[in-house]
Order: structure tokens, then C-alpha cells, then sequence
């Protein structure tokens, strides 16, 4: 859509400067050494959980641990200790989950998506995640309908962040990208926002959500009685 | 303008009793050339000159550079295949830029398929004129913007300013130069020359008039100065139909975009707006998914000194989730130029992480402002040059800002060798030769004040080729070595002004060596 004339000039430009690559070469042809390790260490899977939690909480996010069973009730203590009154929602998140917490859940859902302000109005968001790396302490979220639009876990200033360690937890950032899809927009989450911008010290929290809790679930959570919370998920694929 | 006057703001000045004739009203230009260097800079050596008697800006940069370089060396420290990652980074990076058509084609067709807009720039004037007309498109005259070198290489924000368009910078570091109304000063911490009292003064004199004051009996406690910017952006952030980014990596086979950061306005500029626009340097593409594995664990230890920064964004076109409408704009500016020099183009390679700025000796004693672009330090004295041409006397004395040391080779995540290339480039300055300037095959003339060391040169080669003139020049030396002066008379008393001129021996090595080996030379 732009003047052909600054593609084609650069282009050319391009292949002038390349005058000195052979013609017959092929961009495969120019080796990429891949002897980098896929994972640093041997550990057990339980370590590799031990270490997830370490490195969340070296770069001080908050870390719980619990039985998929008693999680509706860590959930419900640890926003009531926050005092959250309205706690918005992706629409695939497992109903059971906020049963019984003295909250308002405010769905976020595709035809009725909350406003950026509406966002900013709420106190706290609860999500699963696509996977969470050990060696780097961080989680990923891939708009799966358990973890919903980017904005609504960026806007509120809490995050509850569901990992299920049976099965989402991978130890190395090329084991990540191996499970990711390209095509669906990510974010990597490594504890809660921070600035190196004042004399190179790291403070934690400006836009970001300050508080980042994240609790590992032993066991699966999603299989419960209740249905997810009824609002037709949303295909970020679309 | 200079940015040693931008620093004469006292931690004990009351805010509005200071004159203000440095700082300028919001969107009014600051001095900024659209080819990337900032207008009317000196020479390196002069600016330095000013900047190495700040003692302040010396102690801020010490302390801020100290602190992460430590930081950074454990961070590496951790992982055992550092050299192999550090490796490989290079190699996708070389295979990338010796087949760059292929790949901008490639990144091109990913990007629409996925419903995204690709625009290419030849220069910075072209750059800003599809931005310009993209955010008039849409009828709004604000902007909210990510850190991104490449705007700021540009001079983005002042032809919108021209446009009747206000670029808000959202960044900490973006924002305390903004506000400021100063210039950036390091890759990664932009106002790194400052310390937590100026900003805090700078926050206390200036936010009211870009929006929403700083709160009442703001201190300098960097996380009541976080806090201050919290609530000052939020405001901008919530209404911005407008967003300009640029990215740290563009993947070709998927279309997929990334952008590092830490505080989360990236991720506000990316996810809320309804038009993001990502202006991007053609040099910014990996070829696939896979190589995002090695660039995610070499830039946040070398830059940060993290295992992973908190926030990474990847997205691809548009989709249900974010902008409806997403443009990428390709930027050249000089960059086919540096990929014409075979020894220049590894600059190319560069991520922008800024560890050659924290290890490099001169750049903690003269400060960034001193190499008169946004990319200052060890890699900004071979790229700007190189992204410019040898355009003026600051381009043709940046090679010269280095002691060699190496120590920017050694840190380098992607392996560039920055002493080889400063090298090549001072040959250039001084010889003269090939080069490409905007697409164009060129010989640079030698500059004109570099005429006594190419006679040395010259002189030199001529003598080492000849033996026997050698022998003779030496002995003659040795036999008048006490008639030598202390200083050197002409073009090289500069040199011993600072420096004891070495004795010469009273026997040339090779006279000794055929002495006291009995052998001849």
C-alpha cells in the first residue's frame, strides 16, 4: 500500500549491497551453529516447579501452592486479603474457581468487551495461563479463553495468574517456543511491572499490575462440577 | 543544542523560579536532524571535553553503569552455553542480513496475510511522512509511543510536532527527557545522566503542563517517581486511539512482532489503541520462530541483567485481540548502505541491548550526549558513521571515541567486533575509499585534517618496505637520543601533552639482537 518506489529501491538497494554472497547461495545455506543447550541442568519435575517458584519470587511475584481442590478457597482468601471488591473475569475461566469469594466478577466477553476505563475500574483479574518457564520465572498467556484479551490482565492492578504444574510448566525458554503459536498474540509475564530507569535500580510497579500472584496447582483444576462461567469464548484467531 | 546546559537544574531549585528557556512547551522541536544525528553537534572530542568536567554527570553515569555491569556478569554467569547463544545469535543474524531481500519479502507477505499494513521507507523524511499521514488518516492529533530507537533516529516526534500531532513518550526514562526537554543519553536508560533528585525536579516543574501534575510534596524515592508516571500516563494511556512502536525483533516466516520491555507501557501501547503503528529497521528480522529462542535469552541478561524481563509482547497482524488496525513501517536510513561495507556491515547484528555502553571506558567519562545521536557508546561510534556517512566532522571523529580496549567486543551479545570495525572506519576517515552513501557506489576523500597522519602512513610503509633505510634511521636515532625533545614540535605536541614522549634505547633491537647473537640481522 505504500510508493512501490521505496520497496523496489530498497530491494535493489539490498541486493547491491549483497554482491559479495555468492548467487547460487541459499539462506540455509549460511550455518546456524544450534549447540546451545535446550535446557540448562537435569532436574526432576518437582525441582523444576521448586525452580519456577524460586525465580517468580526472586523477581518479587508472589507464589502460592495448592491442591487443585483447595483452590477456590486460596483464591477467595487471597482477594479478600486484598480487599477486591469487583474482579474481572475471562470468559472461559472455570466457574467453581470463584465460588463462594466475596467478590463481583465481571465478565470480560466479546460482543460486551470492558472499556479501557471500565478496566481501570476494576481491582483485581484472575487467569490460567499457557505455560510458565522455570529457568526464567515467567508465565505465558496466549488468550486462550481461560486467560482472555491481553488488556484485561495489564489494566486492573492485581493479577492472579493459575499455573497448573501437572502439565504447564516447561523449563527453558526454547521448550516455550516450541509449545507456543505464532499467530496468537503472547505475553510474557516475568514478575509484576518494573523500571532499571532511575540510576539502574529496579522498582517494581508503574503501569503494569503491581502485585503479581501466581499459585501452582497441583492436580487439575478445570475438572470440577460446575461449567466454565457461560459466555462464549473468545477466538482471538478470528 | 548542548546537553551540558540541560543540566544545570539544582536538586534544591523551587520549581518555576528556574528560567525556562531550555525546556520547551510540549510538541515544539527540539534541534533534531531527520537523518538521525541532533542538529549542530560538536565534534566528539569537544563535546567531551564539556561533558568530562560535569562531575555530576561523571558520578551519575559511574554509579548507574557500575551497578549494572555486575549485575549483568552474574546474569550471564548462569548459563553455561553463553558463548554457544552468543554464537548462534551471530550466525542468525549474518545468515539473516546476507539474504535480507529474501527475508523482507518473506516478512512482508506474513505481515498482510495476517492483516497488517507494510509500508517502506527509504530515509527518515519518507518515514515520517507515511506516519504522519497514518495518524492524520485516522483524525486524531495525539499519539501515545513505546521506547523505540528507530523514532528517535528519525526525529518522529518533531515532524509530527510539525504536524500539529503530539507524540506522548511513555517510557520512564522517555518521558524524564521529554519532560525535561532533553536529549536521550543511552540506548536502554535514556536519562541515565540523571539522578533521582533532577527528575523528581523535573517531574515537580513540568508534568501540569502535559497533563496531569506530579502529586503534592513529591520526593526523590525512585518508587514515589515510579508512582508519579503511573498516574500522570494512566490518563493517556486509557484514551489513546493512537499508538507508535517499534520492535525488537520481526519474524519473517510467521509475520510475528516483539517488543521487550519492563514497566508495561508497552503493553498499553500495544493492546489498547485502536491503530498501532510500529516503525522498524529492515535489520530488526529473524527468520524464524525457532531463532526468538536465542535472542529471548541474550537480551534481557545483557541488557537488564535479568533472566527474563517482566514483559515481552509477540503479535502477529491483527487479531480479535488489540489494534484493528496495525501498520508496519520498514525504515532503510543508511542501514543498505552499511550492509554494502563487508567489514561495517556486522553493526547490523546489533539488539540494542546497550551492554558495550556500560563496560566502555569512555562512554562513562563523557557521557552519551557526547556522541551527538540517539545511539551513543562503543556501537553508536561505528553506526552512526556508518548509518550517516562520514557527514560531518562528529561522524568522522566518532571512530575515534574508543581506547580499543575490547571490552565492548567481549560483552557483546551477538558477537559484533567493534574495535575491528572502529578501525576499518578510522582507515577510512584517514585514507579515504569506497563507500555507499543512499544507495549510491562513492569514494570518500580522506579528511582534510588527518593529512600529517597519512604522510606517517605513508612514510611508515614506504620505510618498512625498505631495510636498509629502516637500519640507517635508527642507528641515526640512537646516536641522537640526546639531543631528542620532550614534547613533539608541529602536529604531534597535542599528542605529548598529556604524554611523556618514550626514550629511544641507546641500541636499535636488531644492532643488540645481531650483537649479542653473533647472527646478522
Amino acid at each position: 500500500m505504500s510508493s512501490g518506489g521505496a520497496r523496489e529501491q530498497i530491494l535493489a538497494r539490498v541486493r547491491r549491497a549483497l554482491a559479495d554472497v555468492p548467487r547460487a547461495e541459499r539462506p540455509d545455506d549460511a550455518p546456524v551453529p544450534r549447540d546451545y543447550l535446550a535446557v540448562h541442568g537435569q532436574r526432576s519435575h518437582a525441582a523444576s516447579v521448586d525452580l519456577l517458584a524460586r525465580n517468580l519470587t526472586d523477581y518479587r511475584a508472589r507464589v502460592h501452592r495448592t491442591e487443585a481442590a483447595g483452590l477456590p478457597a486460596l483464591l477467595s482468601r487471597l482477594l479478600s486479603e486484598r480487599g477486591a471488591r469487583r474482579v474481572v473475569v475471562p470468559p472461559g475461566l472455570p466457574r467453581h474457581w470463584l465460588v463462594g469469594a466475596p467478590v463481583e466478577t465481571v465478565p470480560d466477553s466479546a460482543p460486551a468487551a470492558l472499556t479501557p476505563h471500565e478496566l481501570d475500574a476494576m481491582d483485581s483479574v484472575v487467569t490460567g495461563c499457557a505455560l510458565a518457564i522455570a529457568e526464567t520465572g515467567t508465565v505465558v498467556l496466549d488468550g486462550d479463553p481461560d486467560q482472555g484479551r491481553r488488556s484485561i490482565t495489564l489494566v486492573p492492578d492485581h493479577h492472579l495468574c493459575v499455573v497448573r504444574t501437572a502439565d504447564q510448566v516447561v523449563d527453558s525458554v526454547p521448550q516455550a517456543l516450541a509449545r507456543l503459536e505464532p499467530a496468537r498474540p503472547s505475553t510474557w509475564i516475568s514478575g509484576p511491572s518494573a523500571t532499571s530507569d532511575i540510576e539502574l535500580e529496579r522498582v517494581e510497579g508503574v503501569h503494569g499490575p503491581r502485585t503479581l500472584e501466581v499459585i501452582l496447582v497441583a492436580g487439575d483444576p478445570r475438572s470440577a462440577s460446575a461449567p466454565p462461567l457461560g459466555v462464549p469464548p473468545l477466538d482471538v484467531r478470528s | 543544542m548542548s546537553g551540558r546546559q540541560d543540566r544545570q537544574t539544582t536538586p534544591d531549585a523551587t520549581p518555576g523560579t528556574k528560567p525556562d528557556t531550555m525546556t520547551r512547551p510540549p510538541g515544539e522541536p527540539r534541534g533534531h536532524s531527520p537523518g538521525g544525528t541532533y542538529l549542530g553537534m560538536p565534534a566528539f572530542p569537544q563535546a567531551a571535553a564539556l561533558s568530562t568536567r560535569d562531575g555530576r554527570l561523571r558520578a551519575n553515569l559511574r554509579h548507574a553503569t557500575h551497578t549494572i555491569r555486575a549485575k549483568r556478569a552474574q546474569a550471564v554467569a548462569e548459563l553455561d552455553d553463553w558463548d554457544r547463544l552468543r554464537r548462534a545469535g551471530a550466525a542468525v543474524k549474518d545468515r539473516t542480513l546476507r539474504h535480507l531481500d529474501h527475508y523482507l519479502l518473506q516478512l512482508e507477505e506474513s505481515v498482510t496475510r495476517a492483516g497488517g499494513t507494510v509500508h517502506w521507507a527509504a530515509d527518515a523524511a519518507e518515514a515520517n511522512r507515511i506516519v504522519t499521514g497514518l495518524v492524520r488518516a485516522t483524525g486524531e492529533t495525539e499519539v501515545v509511543k513505546v521506547k523505540s530507537m528507530a523514532t528517535q533516529e528519525i526525529g518522529l516526534n518533531e515532524a509530527l510536532a510539525g504536524a500539529g500531532i503530539r507524540a506522548y513518550e511513555t517510557d520512564l526514562a522517555e518521558l524524564i527527557v521529554q519532560l525535561g526537554g532533553d536529549l536521550p543519553s543511552h540506548i536502554l536508560v535514556p536519562a541515565i545522566h540523571r539522578n533521582r533528585g533532577e527528575i523528581r525536579d523535573i517531574f515537580r516543574e513540568h508534568m501540569a503542563r502535559w497533563g496531569r501534575p506530579a502529586p503534592e510534596g513529591l520526593g526523590d524515592r525512585p518508587a514515589d517517581l515510579a508512582e508519579a508516571a503511573r498516574l500522570h500516563l494512566r490518563e493517556k494511556f486509557l484514551r489513546a486511539k493512537v499508538a507508535v512502536s517499534g520492535a525488537n525483533f520481526m519474524v519473517a516466516e510467521s509475520g510475528t512482532l516483539v517488543v521487550v520491555e519492563s514497566e508495561g507501557n508497552g503493553r498499553m501501547c500495544l493492546t489498547l489503541p485502536e491503530t498501532l503503528i510500529s516503525v522498524v529497521g529492515i535489520e530488526k528480522t529473524v527468520p524464524s520462530w525457532r531463532d526468538l529462542e536465542v535472542f529471548l535469552q541474550l537480551l534481557p541478561r545483557s541488557s537488564t541483567a535479568e533472566r527474563m524481563n517482566p514483559y515481552t509482547s509477540m503479535w502477529t497482524g491483527t487479531s480479535g485481540d488489540g489494534p484493528r488496525s496495525f501498520h508496519l513501517v520498514l525504515l532503510d536510513n543508511g542501514r543498505t548502505d552499511t550492509l554494502a561495507d563487508q567489514v561495517g556491515r556486522q553493526a547490523l547484528r546489533c539488539i540494542r541491548c546497550s551492554a558495550c555502553l556500560n563496560v566502555c571506558p569512555v562512554y562513562e567519562r563523557a557521557g552519551g550526549h557526547a556522541y551527538g545521536s540517539p545511539y551513543p557508546g562503543p556501537i553508536g561510534a561505528i553506526l552512526t558513521p556508518q548509518l550517516r556517512g562520514m557527514a560531518s566532522p562528529l561522524e568522522e571523529s566518532l571512530p575515534y571515541a574508543s581506547s580499543l580496549c575490547g571490552a565492548c567486543f567481549e560483552v557483546c551479545p551477538v558477537a559484533i567486533d567493534i574495535p575491528e570495525v572502529l578501525v576499518h572506519l578510522r582507515e577510512r576517515v584517514v585514507e579515504g575509499g569506497p563507500a555507499t552513501l543512499r544507495g549510491t557506489r562513492t569514494v570518500i576523500k580522506p579528511a582534510r585534517k588527518h593529512t600529517a597522519e597519512r604522510a606517517v602512513i605513508r612514510a611508515t610503509g614506504w620505510t618498512l618496505d625498505h631495510p636498509g633505510v629502516l637500519r640507517h634511521g635508527q642507528r641515526l636515532l640512537s646516536r641522537t637520543r640526546r639531543l631528542h625533545p620532550r614534547r613533539l614540535p608541529g602536529p604531534g605536541r597535542a599528542w605529548t601533552d598529556t604524554r611523556e614522549l618514550p626514550t629511544v634505547p641507546a641500541e636499535p633491537f636488531r644492532d643488540w639482537w645481531a650483537r649479542a647473537r653473533g647472527d646478522t640481522a
